[in-house]
């Protein structure tokens, strides 16, 4: 069976070639000819577009075009499609043209783009196009937007709803009426910007005598982008070549099939050369998708005795001015659905509306609808155990869904595929001296200091999943995976996968995987990913998906070979196919190992076919598609120590502890390496981030000098532990990994501020826990 | 960020700097650059010309000057923070200067740059008037010297006239019975000083002959608490005559600014905060 390789932290493969500055993101290419294109964005929230003036920056000495959304869509270039409608949710589905045509709908909505020879050039005509705008009234704040009389965005969504949608399990009212108590909460989930340290580029190379384009793009999901550009550029799927080269970071803000990917296809079509655009990081705070924003009214129901009965929720999820690629899907599946958390809650019922509003698109941001369950969860949970004065840990150990193997249902339909919440709990709890910690919290609280234990024991969905599903829940694409393993003559190896990787280190998991599995060194093993023309077709990387689906294809891949390989050894060995074993590499006579041919040997055979079984293609290679039977649920427990300065109102976050159980785990260090980059962006929306638009629309905190990130020194070392509880839908037993610190680790931190304010009376107060607000509780309580 | 055509020179002295700036009426001076190319990049700021000052080798470099340090104007936050001779004669410009952004903001940013470009955010002002620094400038007309308390006029606002070019800062020393401090609360995505307050004590007999208070970050420019250090002077150097002092901090600061992180009235408070913690660490390194 598998050697040592697998569960070995070995280095990332990829990182020699990161750190040495050697690796090739999109901006890096240059091809001969190339023009650049800036965008003229709309500096007004809401306003029509009255004229435009392009004719001063067109005759500019360097200026290959000035191009409208009018003249785009006069080419046979069409809106940016929606590729998520959730059934039963009446949604509405305005155009989404990339480049607007008589109204703009958010700061930052493309009005016009210039195409000239450098990007300097570029942006002093860009700024020479001169548009006359009116104003229009605007509205930013989703659950206002529903409201009568505000302006409306779209005339197909009435008060600009987009969507409502529902779900409900078991019976919420008659467990409302049971109940012993009841908490409730506003809880806003606050906007955030996704921050991945290279930001968008696309680069598009178009062949007229061919029609056929390629597209370099930062991408986390090439083969999705060269679907949906088959949709709206006119030009045919094989016709179209997407490559994803190294792209850094992604966070889900690079999912989404943007305007700019049809705007550099486009100007590369009208001005007959390779055109790139670059984001610049101001343009990448008001154009790429943002993140989260719900407004929750949330209550959940329970008896004296802790046991929770029932969870009641009111979301409006604020959609921005256009539907983003799949930003539908995450206030609703994979949000919606998860809000029984590691809990055994049997009813349950939500009321989700999708709401436009003059902002920039939001979709998908690691976590992505989690984040927005397990907080509400796991902040209501808190809020029961304030009411009847249960410790916090005790509530949670009570109502934890019991240690399970083979699935378990939860109210909202869902069955989760394995785990062992209390597990992961208690080993948390052990690793921070749950008891000395609560004493010497209560210690310090005499001397007037005030520290705060938070907990999150979440449990998350991820694995995107099986297709039938995909398609059910209206999904615009299917949700396998596909995996190729090619042996070449000397024994070496190349893999070529559909999942799209940008950070995630499966290059050297997949490498991994094939040298446990089939018995050839790491080093053997080159794994091929983001590209169209040189991968299977795949659906890339997001929702913690690559290595629970992208694993169960390769491992399908693998099983073919070892069957073929059996075949060949038959009949070198001379022996009968049923009788031929495979172990570490090696394929040998049942009872006789000493008489056996390697992997290697194999594969040169079958490459020379020499000598060769009658009737067998020559050749090693195997392609494999796997389709998961369900999804995966990681799950675990987090634990924030934080330390308030009453003075000056500052949180310090002194401990941290994560217990997470994915799975079977392949590289330890690179699971860490997830949790340690989830925890650290979850830590930044409960203290720092925070998207901000002012009175006339603008975004606020438009640069990293007003948005605050997560720094190195805000964080102590990270205590991590594992639990590993294997997963029945994959071959593997792996489960993701990429969001759960995102996931838990908000939580986690809001409530140990909360434990902290306890003695002040201090109950609720609005993410971004920032020291004036903190301050300003800590007042009105002293008054 | 990609800023309009300009003209860059790279001249080897001041007097060639001098003529530069005259001839070429909108130019700026570069130093480090952490201010002004932002700007540019945002086409906030549009120069037709840049003054790189970078090689004027006279304008670099710390040395001590009868009872003050003479600090050229191109000299950067990251040898300020490191210099034996800063930390010796004047401890707490380097704690401040060690305060100053990041690593990268230290190693290109400039103490000259910082003033002159009088950032009501910057952290440099503050501790340069608390300290009693003289600002020495050179312009068409020759040299002239200007008093840390007369140099910052307005937000992004100095006395230095057109033509003119900071070259150097003189920070007096101090020694035993003198002790500073400067205490801000970074604002959490620029790291500027939301309130930022230096303090230098001198104790003397166990009173305090001589306090120094001056508030950053919440006014255009830093201003001076002058009833809080006339609450202090005379006074023991206890906690009691501390609090009462930073308790008089919050008078000096007029209309404070405001924004998105920080309303006005939290940075009063967070100056009076800091006022004490600048303080009671420099009353206590006076007393060594």
């Amino acid at each position: 069976m598998a050697s040592r390789i697998f569960g070995s932290a070995i280095k990332r493969r990829e990182d020699p070639r990161l750190i040495t500055g050697q690796a090739k993101y999109t901006d890096d290419f240059v091809l001969p000819g190339m023009a650049y294109l800036t965008v003229v964005r709309s500096p007004y929230a809401h306003a029509k577009v009255l004229r435009l003036r392009t004719k001063k920056a067109a005759a500019m000495d360097g200026v290959l075009g000035v191009f409208t959304g009018q003249q785009m869509k006069d080419a046979g270039f069409g809106a940016i499609p929606c590729a998520w409608v959730v059934p039963g949710s009446d949604t509405k589905t305005p155009a989404y043209p990339p480049i607007a045509i008589d109204t703009v709908r958010y700061a930052g909505n493309a009005v016009a783009i210039v195409v000239a020879r450098d990007r300097y050039l570029a942006r002093d005509a860009a700024d020479a196009v001169e548009v006359d705008y009116e104003p229009l009234p605007h509205v930013a704040d989703a659950e206002k937007a529903t409201q009568k009389g505000q302006p409306q965005l779209h005339a197909e969504a009435p008060n600009n709803v987009c969507f409502h949608w529902k779900v409900s399990g078991g019976d919420v009212d008659a467990a409302f009426k049971a109940a012993d108590v009841v908490v409730k909460e506003r809880i806003l989930n606050q906007r955030l910007i996704p921050n991945a340290i290279e930001p968008r580029a696309a680069l598009a190379q178009y062949s007229s005598a061919m029609n056929e384009v390629t597209l370099w793009v930062t991408s986390q999901n090439p083969h999705i982008v060269r679907f949906l550009l088959s949709l709206d550029t006119g030009i045919p799927e094989q016709k179209i070549r997407v490559i994803a080269p190294e792209v850094g970071g992604g966070f889900g803000s690079k999912i989404p099939h943007y305007p700019e990917d049809s705007m550099v296809i486009f100007a590369s079509k009208m001005c007959g050369v390779p055109v790139k655009w670059t984001e610049t990081r101001s343009e990448n705070y008001r154009a790429t998708i943002h993140g989260r924003d719900h407004i929750q009214d949330v209550e959940m129901a329970a008896k004296k005795d802790g046991t929770i009965l029932a969870l009641r929720a009111k979301v409006w999820a604020n959609l921005g001015a256009y539907l983003s690629t799949a930003s539908t899907g995450i206030p609703t599946i994979l949000h919606g659905l998860m809000l029984s958390g590691a809990y055994d809650i049997k009813n349950i019922h939500e009321d989700v509306y999708g709401v436009f509003t003059n902002t920039t698109p939001t979709d998908a941001y690691r976590g992505a609808g989690r984040p927005e369950a397990t907080f509400m969860v796991e902040r209501l949970v808190e809020l029961v155990a304030r009411k009847l004065k249960m410790d916090p840990a005790d509530i949670r150990k009570k109502n934890f869904i019991p240690p399970f193997t083979d699935g378990h249902t939860v109210a909202t339909g869902l069955t989760y595929d394995s785990g062992n919440y209390i597990a992961a709990f208690e080993k948390a709890l052990k690793m921070l001296d749950y008891a000395g910690l609560r004493k010497k919290q209560a210690d310090l609280r005499k001397k007037g200091e005030h520290i705060g234990i938070g907990f999150c024991t979440y449990a998350e969905i991820c694995g995107l999943g099986p297709s039938q599903v995909a398609g059910a829940v209206g999904f615009g694409g299917g949700l396998w995976e596909s995996a190729i393993v090619r042996f070449h003559p000397s024994g070496k190896v190349n893999v070529m996968v559909g999942i799209s990787p940008h950070g995630q280190g499966e290059e050297t998991t997949f490498a991994q995987i094939v040298a446990s599995e089939l018995g050839v060194s790491v080093d053997d093993v080159e794994v091929t990913h983001g590209d169209t023309a040189r991968t299977p077709m795949g659906w890339g990387s997001y929702g913690s998906r690559s290595t629970p689906v992208g694993s169960g294809a390769l491992m399908g891949a693998i099983v073919k070979i070892r069957e073929k390989s059996k075949v060949v050894t038959a009949h070198l060995l001379e022996a009968a196919v049923e009788d031929i074993e495979y172990d570490d590499g090696k394929f040998f006579v049942k009872g006789s190992p000493s008489k056996f041919k390697t992997i290697q040997d194999v594969a040169l055979m079958a490459n020379v076919a020499w000598n060769y079984p009658k009737g067998l293609e020559p050749g090693l290679e195997a392609s494999a598609f796997f389709d998961p039977p369900n999804f995966v649920y990681p799950f675990g427990a987090h634990i924030a120590v934080v330390r308030v300065d009453t003075e000056t109102g500052e949180i310090k976050l002194e401990r941290y502890v994560a217990v997470d159980d994915c799975g079977r785990v392949i590289n330890p260090m690179i699971v860490n390496g997830q949790i340690h980059g989830g925890v650290v962006q979850g830590v930044g929306q409960a203290l720092w981030e925070g998207a901000a638009y002012d009175e006339s629309g603008q975004l606020l905190t438009g640069s990293m000098m007003d948005y605050a990130l997560p720094k190195a020194e805000d964080f102590p070392n990270l205590e991590l532990g594992m639990t590993e509880t294997p997963t029945n839908v994959n071959p593997l037993g792996v489960k993701g990994i990429g969001e759960t610190g995102t996931i838990a680790s908000t939580p986690a931190v809001y409530n140990a501020v909360m434990d902290a304010l306890a003695p002040f009376g201090v109950g609720k107060l609005d993410m971004p826990l920032t020291p004036e607000k903190v301050w300003r509780a800590l007042q009105g309580a002293r008054r | 960020m990609y800023s309009s055509s300009f003209q860059y020179f790279r001249p080897k002295t001041v007097a060639e700097a001098s003529q530069l700036l005259k001839k070429h009426k909108d130019a700026r001076v570069l130093a480090g650059g952490h201010s002004l190319l932002p700007a540019m990049k945002f086409r906030l700021a549009n120069p037709m010309a840049l003054v790189d000052i970078g090689a004027i080798k006279r304008l670099a470099g710390i040395k001590a000057q009868g009872k003050a340090l003479w600090i050229g104007a191109t000299t950067t936050h990251a040898e300020i923070a490191a210099s034996g001779l800063v930390r010796k004669s004047c401890p707490v410009l380097a704690e401040t200067a060690a305060q100053i952004g990041d690593i990268q903001v230290r190693n290109r940013g400039t103490i000259g740059g910082s003033a002159a470009h009088a950032d009501p955010a910057a952290d440099f002002p503050t501790v340069l008037i608390a300290l009693g620094a003289t600002f020495v400038a050179k312009g068409p007309k020759g040299e002239r010297k200007i008093a840390a308390d007369k140099f910052f006029l307005d937000l992004f606002t100095t006395a230095l006239k057109p033509g003119e070019i900071l070259t150097a800062i003189l920070v007096p020393s101090y020694g035993k019975g003198s002790g500073g401090s400067y205490q801000k609360h970074p604002h959490p995505a620029s790291r500027y000083a939301v309130a930022g307050v230096a303090a230098v004590v001198e104790v003397k007999d166990g009173k305090i002959a001589r306090a120094s208070l001056v508030v950053g970050g919440t006014t255009p420019n830093p201003v001076r608490a002058a009833t809080a250090e006339a609450a202090l002077s005379g006074q023991k150097p206890d906690a009691a005559s501390i609090a009462a002092a930073a308790g008089k901090v919050a008078g000096a600061i007029e209309d404070p600014l405001s924004d998105h992180y920080a309303s006005g009235e939290f940075r009063v408070h967070l100056a009076t905060v800091m006022a004490k913690r600048a303080l009671t660490a420099a009353a206590e390194r006076a007393r060594g």
